[in-house]
């Protein structure tokens, strides 16, 4: 058994351990939470080194073959999915050493945040089906209590709506693995591959693969299943907002690209062209959405909405062009969101308020801010030379190969709208002058501070430039993901072979 | 057998739909505790209802004599339970919580989040959803 597998489920939990051990002892949890995730990191990126050189690595656990026991397997997309966690988390974890009041970590914030991880990791990597089911719930509640930690009004109020809807995709996600276990018999995913083909009412498992959809659907908050998303998301400190935006709904776009291309690859002209209608939809009720809003972190609540898209368009073009997209973009996705949340923090505490008209002069309180914002905001709309030109590109090129000429115009339109969100958070904080006539300015933070806040912002954006300016590598990576997720005949003898 | 279940568990989504559609949070939480009990019932059905031997092995053999009731359901309903009973638990925690702090379980009423824009001036429809 590889230990690769398992210790980036096992370390985030250790962590949590001792950080809500020592929760009350001032400053220590802090440091701990970020040297764990920094461990996270180092482990991961072995992890991926592995994957990379010998190909999908599959782990038994608890000695039990596949496909009885509970196997743990890692493709590149997994690998790289929990590389990416860890890069959230260690940056998030620098952010919150300031962010976090003293109040929260008392209350655990450090130790929630570590099994935040830790239930993101395992759904990452995870080969049963149950299995994920139950990462998904170690990852839900994790979020319920980060969410609804410190009790403000406009947090409950959050908590409720993300909590409730959160709840009903659970249920659908076990009713839809308790029918799909009563028509194949098995929860493996790799055994599931080829015992849906037994499946004789195709019909019957269309409808399990929709109600899986609507289950992850929910998750990664797609249209029209988004609601409880900017309903919630902008209630908790930013310290929590980033690491929600990078990371949740993303779990649930990778449970679907794996179950999509894994399992439910029988009736692909219906359910991904189901999923091609809803991509479209979800860019365009999202970029709509933010450029009705005026508080910051609501415009960037909408835009995961719309971004999320693009990835799910990807899955539903269903072409290896397509799917390298996809990859490409949940990863410089990740990086983007995380980094535009913790701009929004800093801007914040320069000018007192995330509402664009009580807020301004950040460009002339610091051009540095300003650049650092410039960076993931442009890339997210797209802008040559950064990473989510590069993204979008892939996606639109791969939908003209196939002649889908009306979601590569969706695509580009809503890029163009995103233009338009980003151009408005930019004039009104950081180009108009102050309403109250203050005069913020980054000295007005103390060295630590700064240092605190600054450096996971720029060492995220300097991640966007580096996939940028030097995309081959990181297409190559993607290509290698999306012939696994095309021919998944690797992954399947990697955890039955692993069996004998 | 798995006709009468089939019909328990349909009755069980009705009623709990309705529950949930009410504004009323409580009523929600308990619309919640009647799906996912009518999710554990789905996956008992889709193991097979049928009259078998309990899935022991006897002393000195390593599989049993006979046919035997599939126990993998009962393993994953009893997870599934266990972990719908601590996210329940949490769900009715956090409505309690709402309802001391926000003073209100009418969730047409929960506006901290999303306020309603000021009324700039009285326009036809009243669009409450923005």
């Amino acid at each position: 058994m590889s230990w690769y597998l398992f210790l980036p489920i096992a370390l985030p939990f250790v962590t949590a351990v001792i950080c809500f051990l020592i929760r009350r002892c001032g400053s220590a949890g802090r440091w701990i939470s970020v040297a764990g995730s920094a461990l996270l990191l180092a482990i991961s990126v072995a992890l991926m080194g592995q994957v990379w050189s010998q190909g999908v690595v599959a782990g038994q656990m608890g000695g039990w073959d596949a496909p009885f026991g509970i196997t743990l397997v890692a493709d590149l997309l997994s690998a790289v999915m929990v590389v990416i966690t860890a890069i959230t988390g260690l940056a998030v974890s620098v952010y919150a050493l300031i962010d976090i009041d003293s109040r929260r970590e008392k209350l655990g914030y450090h130790a929630l945040f570590q099994v935040l991880l830790a239930g993101v990791c395992g759904a990452f990597l995870t080969g049963d089906l149950f299995n994920m089911y139950v990462w998904f719930e170690v990852m839900l509640i994790a979020s319920f209590g980060l969410l609804a930690l410190g009790a403000e009004r406009a947090q409950i109020d959050g908590a409720v709506k993300y909590v409730a809807l959160n709840l009903v995709s659970t249920v659908i996600f076990l009713s839809a693995i308790g029918l799909l276990y009563g028509m194949t018999g098995t929860l493996n995913l790799a055994d599931l591959h080829h015992a849906v083909d037994g499946v004789e009412n195709k019909g019957l498992l269309t409808v399990v693969a929709v109600l899986f959809m609507v289950a992850f659907g929910i998750k990664a908050a797609v249209f029209p299943l988004f609601f409880w998303l900017p309903a919630s998301y902008h209630t908790p400190p930013v310290a929590i907002s980033a690491v929600f935006a990078g990371l949740l709904t993303k779990v649930g776009v990778y449970a679907m690209m794996r179950m999509f291309t894994l399992v439910f690859t029988h009736d692909v002209a219906y359910t991904h062209g189901l999923l091609l209608v809803v991509a479209g939809l979800t860019m365009v009720t999202g970029v709509l959405g933010a450029a009705a809003q005026s508080d910051i972190r609501k415009i960037l609540s909408f835009h995961i909405v719309s971004q999320i898209g693009y990835m799910i368009m990807g899955l539903a073009l269903y072409t290896p062009l397509a799917l390298v997209g996809a990859v490409f973009y949940l990863v410089h996705h990740i990086v983007v969101k995380a980094n535009l949340f913790l701009v929004a923090g800093v801007a914040k505490r320069l000018t007192g308020s995330f509402e664009l008209s009580d807020i301004g002069g950040l460009y002339r309180a610091s051009p540095l801010l300003a650049v650092l914002f410039l960076i993931p905001a442009f890339s997210l709309a797209g802008f040559p030379p950064l990473s989510g030109f590069w993204a979008k590109f892939l996606l639109i090129k791969a939908s003209l190969d196939i002649g889908s000429y009306a979601i590569a115009a969706t695509a580009l339109v809503v890029g163009l709208l995103t233009v338009y969100s980003m151009t408005k958070i930019w004039t009104e904080a950081f180009w108009k002058p102050h309403p109250d006539g203050a005069e913020p300015a980054l000295s007005m933070l103390d060295g630590r501070t700064r240092a605190a806040l600054l450096l996971p912002i720029a060492a995220l954006a300097a991640m966007t430039i580096t996939i940028g300016f030097f995309p081959e590598p990181f297409v190559a990576f993607a290509e290698r993901a999306a012939v696994q997720l095309m021919e998944p005949d690797e992954y399947i003898r990697a955890v039955t072979g692993a069996a004998s | 057998m798995e006709v009468v279940l089939a019909l328990l568990v349909g009755i069980l989504v009705a009623a709990s739909v309705y529950l949930m559609l009410g504004r009323n949070l409580l009523r929600f939480v308990f619309g919640l505790v009647l799906l996912s009990n009518a999710a554990n019932l789905t996956i008992f059905a889709s193991g097979r209802l049928v009259r078998a031997n309990p899935p022991l092995v006897p002393d000195g053999l390593s599989a049993p004599p006979e046919i035997v009731a599939n126990a993998l359901p009962q393993a994953l309903i009893l997870t599934a339970i266990v972990i719908g009973f601590g996210l329940l638990a949490f769900a009715l925690a956090l409505m309690l919580r709402a309802y001391r702090t926000l003073g209100t379980l009418n969730s047409d009423d929960m506006r901290d989040a999303e306020p309603l824009p000021e009324p700039a001036e009285p326009t036809a429809g009243g669009d409450r959803t923005s």
